[in-house]
Parts: C-alpha cells; sequence; structure tokens
C-alpha cells in the first residue's frame, strides 16, 4: 500500500488560512490601517487596547488571525512559484521558505502575544 | 453577411517540418456551418492533405477538440457565423505533442484515465439475478460527472496540466469522482491512493478554466474540490483510526 | 504507447511559455487572486508589528500608528486591502463548488452556500467593530 501523502494538511491550512483571512483582515485593515490610523473614527486608546490584548481569548484570537493566513499565503505562494515562474524544480527550497516562513511568523506571534504582561 | 471567411490552420508533418506553421483558407462562410464543415470543405476542395479527428459532429464523441482563436472547443459545435468576420484562428489542442497538423497525442490522458479506475469495483460481488437498485437522488449525486465525453479541451484548458507532468486533469479526477459518488462503487479507497498522491490532484489551483471550457457541462473544478475535501476528511480519519480499518 | 509500425514520427512538444497567465484576461485574473496572498501575509506582518508596538508601550505605539499613516504605508494598505478584499469576493464566491450540500434531493444553488458566508464576514467584521469601539 502506497503511503499517502500530507498534501491534505497543507490544503487544510490553506482552506482555513484562506478562511480566516477573508472573514477578518479586510475589517483588521481597515480599522487598523485607515479608520483610526488617519482618525475618520475614534479608535480605542493604547490603554484599551492593551486591555483587551491581556484578555486570554485575544491571544488566541491574535494567534489564529496570524498564524493560519500565514499558511494560506504559504501553499498559494508555493504553487504561485511553481506555476507562474516555472521554478518546480526548486521545490525543496520554496517549501522550505513558504511552510518555514510560516512556522516562523507563527513562532513569532506566540513569542509576541504570550510575553505580554 | 460576407460570403467568404479565412481559417488560418496551424500544420505540422513530422516528416518535413521542425517547427509547426500556419496555412491560411477561405472557406464559404454560410450561416450553418460550423468549424468541422469548414475543414471538411477545405480537406474536400482546398487541401487534401489536412488531417484532423472527428467522428459524430454533433457533440457527443469528443473526438474533435482543437484551439479556436486560443479557446479550446469542439470543432462540431462552434459556428463560422461566431467567428465571424475572421480570420480564425485553429490549432491543435494545448499542452499535448502534436502529432499531424490538428491531431495530439492523447496517451498520456489515456494514462492517467486509467489510473483513475473509471469503473464501478466492488469489493463483495452481488450474485447476477440480483439488481443494483438506485434512486433517482442516487444517481443525481454523480450525474453530472457522467456527462464527461473525454473530450480534453478541460485538459487544454488548464495551464496546470500545461506545466506539471504529474497532474491527473480535470476529466480523470471528474470521472473519478463520479464512480466514488455513485452508490454502487466500493472503491472509493484504491482511487484515493492514487490520486490523492502528491500533484495527482494537489496541483490543482482551481484556476476554474476547465469548467468553463466544458462543452457538457461537468464542472470538473467542482469535482476536484470536493475530492480535495473528501480526501482531506480520509486523512484526518487516518490519523485517528489505523489504516485498513474502514 | 504502442508503436505497431517501425518509423515513429517525431511529435511536436510546444514549450509553455513564462507568461502563459497573461495569454487570456481568466489566466491574468487568476493570477491576481494568487498574488492577494502575498498581501495577506502582509496584513499579517503589519499586525504582528501593531502587537509589537503595543508591548513595547504607549510611545512606541504612537510612532507605529504615525508610521502607518506616511504616504509609502498608506499607498500599500490600499493596495493590500483591494487585494485582500478581493481575496474574500473570490473566496465565497467559489466555496460553493467544494460544499455540495443537498436538501430534500436536490442539490443548492451556489448562491444558497455564498450567502450565509457573505452575512458572516458582515457579522464577523460588525462584532470586531463594535469591541474596539465600545469603551
Amino acid at each position: 500500500m502506497k503511503k499517502r501523502s500530507n498534501e491534505p494538511l497543507l490544503w487544510i491550512l490553506f482552506s482555513a488560512g484562506g478562511t480566516v483571512a477573508a472573514l477578518l483582515l479586510p475589517i483588521h485593515l481597515l480599522l487598523f490601517g485607515f479608520a483610526f490610523a488617519l482618525g475618520w473614527l475614534n479608535g480605542p486608546g493604547y490603554d484599551r487596547l492593551i486591555e483587551i490584548l491581556r484578555h486570554p481569548l485575544t491571544r488566541v484570537y491574535l494567534l489564529v488571525l496570524c498564524s493560519l493566513p500565514l499558511f494560506h499565503w504559504a501553499h498559494r505562494f508555493r504553487y504561485t512559484l511553481y506555476d507562474g515562474l516555472q521554478i518546480k524544480h526548486l521545490n525543496e527550497l520554496i517549501n522550505t521558505f513558504c511552510y518555514g516562513g510560516a512556522v516562523v511568523g507563527t513562532a513569532i506571534a506566540i513569542y509576541l502575544l504570550w510575553s505580554i504582561p | 453577411m460576407a460570403n467568404r471567411i479565412e481559417l488560418r490552420v496551424k500544420r505540422y508533418h513530422p516528416e518535413n517540418d521542425q517547427e509547426p506553421w500556419f496555412e491560411s483558407y477561405a472557406v464559404p462562410l454560410r450561416k450553418e456551418w460550423v468549424i468541422l464543415d469548414a475543414l471538411n470543405y477545405i480537406k474536400d476542395h482546398l487541401d487534401g492533405s489536412l488531417t484532423f479527428r472527428w467522428s459524430c459532429r454533433m457533440g457527443v464523441c469528443g473526438s474533435c477538440g482543437m484551439d479556436v482563436n486560443g479557446v479550446p472547443k469542439l470543432a462540431c459545435a462552434t459556428f463560422l457565423t461566431d467567428c465571424a468576420p475572421g480570420p480564425v484562428r485553429v490549432e491543435p489542442l494545448k499542452n499535448f505533442p502534436i502529432l499531424r497538423d490538428l491531431v495530439v497525442d492523447i496517451s498520456d490522458f489515456l494514462v492517467k484515465l486509467a489510473d483513475a479506475k473509471p469503473w464501478i469495483i466492488r469489493k463483495v460481488e452481488k450474485p447476477l439475478e440480483e439488481e443494483y437498485l438506485q434512486t433517482p437522488e442516487q444517481v443525481d449525486a454523480y450525474k453530472q460527472f457522467s456527462m464527461c465525453i473525454n473530450c480534453m479541451l478541460c485538459y487544454a484548458a488548464c495551464p496546470v496540466y500545461g506545466l506539471d507532468p504529474l497532474f491527473s486533469g480535470p476529466a480523470a479526477i471528474a470521472l473519478a469522482q463520479r464512480y466514488n459518488m455513485d452508490s454502487r462503487d466500493q472503491g472509493a479507497g484504491i482511487r484515493m491512493d492514487i490520486l490523492s498522491q502528491h500533484e495527482g490532484i494537489w496541483g490543482c489551483t482551481f484556476v476554474g478554466e476547465c469548467t468553463k471550457v466544458c462543452p457538457k457541462h461537468v464542472d470538473p473544478a467542482g469535482a476536484i474540490q470536493q475530492y480535495k475535501v473528501t480526501s482531506s476528511i480520509e486523512w484526518l480519519k487516518s490519523l485517528v483510526l489505523p489504516r485498513g480499518a474502514e | 504507447m504502442l508503436h505497431p509500425t517501425e518509423y515513429v514520427p517525431k511529435s511536436y512538444h510546444p514549450r509553455v511559455s513564462t507568461y502563459w497567465w497573461l495569454g487570456r484576461w481568466a489566466y491574468a485574473k487568476f493570477i491576481l487572486r494568487e498574488i492577494s496572498s502575498i498581501f495577506v501575509a502582509w496584513v499579517v506582518v503589519t499586525t504582528l508589528l501593531q502587537v509589537r508596538a503595543l508591548k513595547a508601550g504607549p510611545a512606541a505605539y504612537a510612532q507605529f500608528q504615525a508610521w502607518l499613516a506616511t504616504p509609502w504605508v498608506l499607498v500599500l494598505n490600499a493596495i493590500s486591502l483591494f487585494f485582500v478584499v478581493f481575496h474574500a469576493v473570490t473566496w465565497f464566491n467559489l466555496a460553493p463548488k467544494a460544499m455540495v450540500v443537498r436538501m430534500r434531493g436536490k442539490r443548492l444553488p451556489a448562491a444558497a452556500i455564498a450567502a450565509p458566508n457573505y452575512a458572516a464576514w458582515v457579522v464577523v467584521s460588525a462584532t470586531v467593530l463594535w469591541i474596539l469601539l465600545r469603551g
């Protein structure tokens, strides 16, 4: 019996990441990148943000928000490089860069989110 | 309406040519004529050496697939008036080696089709006297995917198939799904072993062009995405259940 | 492949151009959709930078906000906003293809699957907005 590949796991992460990115990234970018930064809306002040951030659920939420979309990017970008630039022969390098990048981003997120006093 | 239309047909004679080249022909522009009629006119009256495949001339055999103005089409289903005023570029299906003129080498597709095992697989055969009964809902579950005529327009439209020799391709996967969804079939696990390998189905990036060009509305892109979901669920199950326990 | 005759003609193998995706608008749109993932990653990066700034204190956060308002960041984020919305729309429109939902024997039309996704998008966005704006 042939060993089944682990592509399903990568696809599951890609799908979950794509869904999280689709649902949440637009509003986050719209608010923090524009509405609050340019004063269109009165955004939460520093103290209020820290208060929200300290809540354990927020940390989990932000971990999901940061990690899964990175795995979505990793999978999609990998195939864009394979098919768009036709460099599939570099697949080991590409896979390390993409999925490795997502893992590193996740590690950074964990460190940042759980080292807040 | 003008009474002629120009066809620019790609020619390739392996005994003479290093590369394909284009030849122009002026054919009558008749309102009921399709590309296939134009090609037969060329062969009968203008150039008997023109080589192309065709059979039923009514969109059910899948023989006459070619690239018309860069888009994969059935020659018997593409009206000249829709391509007017022309010139109309007629080329062999993309992503396949060219054997001669508009005839391509489809052996890769046939290998991949066989890999998908497009037939009913039973673990236990029923005795001949017993029927396999199906409700209309059970037929509905796979009927759309059974409409495939193996015309390979989807392979010509799929950029991944053109770039990745390991990719099984839209029709093969859609046909695998057609049997997986058939209530009489018990071979889903066997097909999964073959197709769920690297690039079997995973090379698909859901471009969606295969579904757009399919003349029988099979929706191979949908079949492949559904297969990815099924594969993923099976993979998750295999984490908690020992292999072979189904 | 079977070769019943001795003479095997050499078939012509066309090479796929590096710019195959410019050949048809459908392919170009596909590549744009795939490129959106880069901007998805960028938004994640800005979120991580935001968390880091919050951690570092009010002054650092104020600096971060000022950085967000600099012209090149604004342009980059405007492009990113377009791409993450493009990603969301294409994602919700394609989701029905992967999910076959049958009710009373008939398959639900694509819009019936896409609509709840869009609704969820609105509800989730409104919730985030509410959490951030209430004092």
